[in-house]
């Protein structure tokens, strides 16, 4: 089971902030940004490609290639505006 | 090293001066504070809203200043951060930097806006007379950052 996070634009097109996922198999940022765009609509929308996102995991940003392990918490949200 | 992340509104000249008075060896004291603007691609902004990621933006402020503290020769760091809804004019951000001399401590400042401009997860809506949107992320402030990625 992994806890994942959503923020910002991100949270309000998908109307969620957080959920508890479970899987069976290993994950990788991007291969959980193809289980997520699966989902189809907003989903397919948001993480399809066409939108920058940026993913976090554990509160560390990561690039797609990292690997996801049971018990993390794997943020998404779109690039930082803050300052 | 101090990193604050609060709703409220801070006094510069109090944190300022409580940083500069620190320590005696203290010879240079720069400062930046961002201001809510009432104007953004030319669209009037009444009013904007900062979300943050409690935990993950402490932490991402703490490297940001870790960091500068390792490649400027400068003696500490303070970044006050806001959240919530703000309105023009409003204080967003203070940096202060301090260092036994300014080159370093400017450079640092610098430094620390433009990483937590590109890395600290900070997202703005804007309240304008066209109504709400999420402020997109500036080509620019990635930019400003590549001249330190060497």
């Amino acid at each position: 089971m992994i806890k994942l996070l959503y923020f910002a634009r991100l949270r309000e097109a998908l109307g969620i902030s957080e959920e508890d996922y479970a899987h069976d198999t290993a994950l990788t940022v991007a291969s959980l940004v193809q289980v997520l765009t699966a989902r189809g609509g907003v989903w397919h929308e948001e993480f399809g490609g066409k939108k920058t996102i940026r993913a976090a995991i554990n509160q560390v940003l990561v690039k797609s290639d990292a690997v996801i392990a049971d018990g993390d918490e794997v943020a998404f949200f779109p690039p930082v505006t803050g300052g | 090293m101090i990193v604050r992340i609060q709703t409220e509104d801070f006094d510069a000249g109090a944190e300022i001066r409580q940083l500069r008075l620190s320590r005696a060896d203290v010879g240079a004291v720069v400062s930046f504070i961002g201001q809510v603007r009432d104007l953004n691609d030319g669209t009037s902004v009444s009013a904007l809203t900062l979300e943050h990621y409690p935990g993950m933006t402490e932490k991402a402020l703490e490297d940001i200043l870790t960091n500068a503290k390792q490649r400027w020769n400068i003696f500490d760091g303070l970044i006050i951060h806001r959240v919530g809804t703000l309105a023009p004019q409003d204080q967003i951000v203070l940096v202060t930097i301090i260092g036994a001399h300014r080159g370093e401590a400017f450079s640092a400042c610098e430094y620390v806006m433009d990483y937590l401009k590109t890395e600290a997860p900070f997202w703005k809506k804007e309240q304008t007379s066209d109504g709400e949107r999420w402020v997109d992320a500036r080509v620019s402030d990635t930019q400003a950052r590549s001249r330190w990625e060497n």
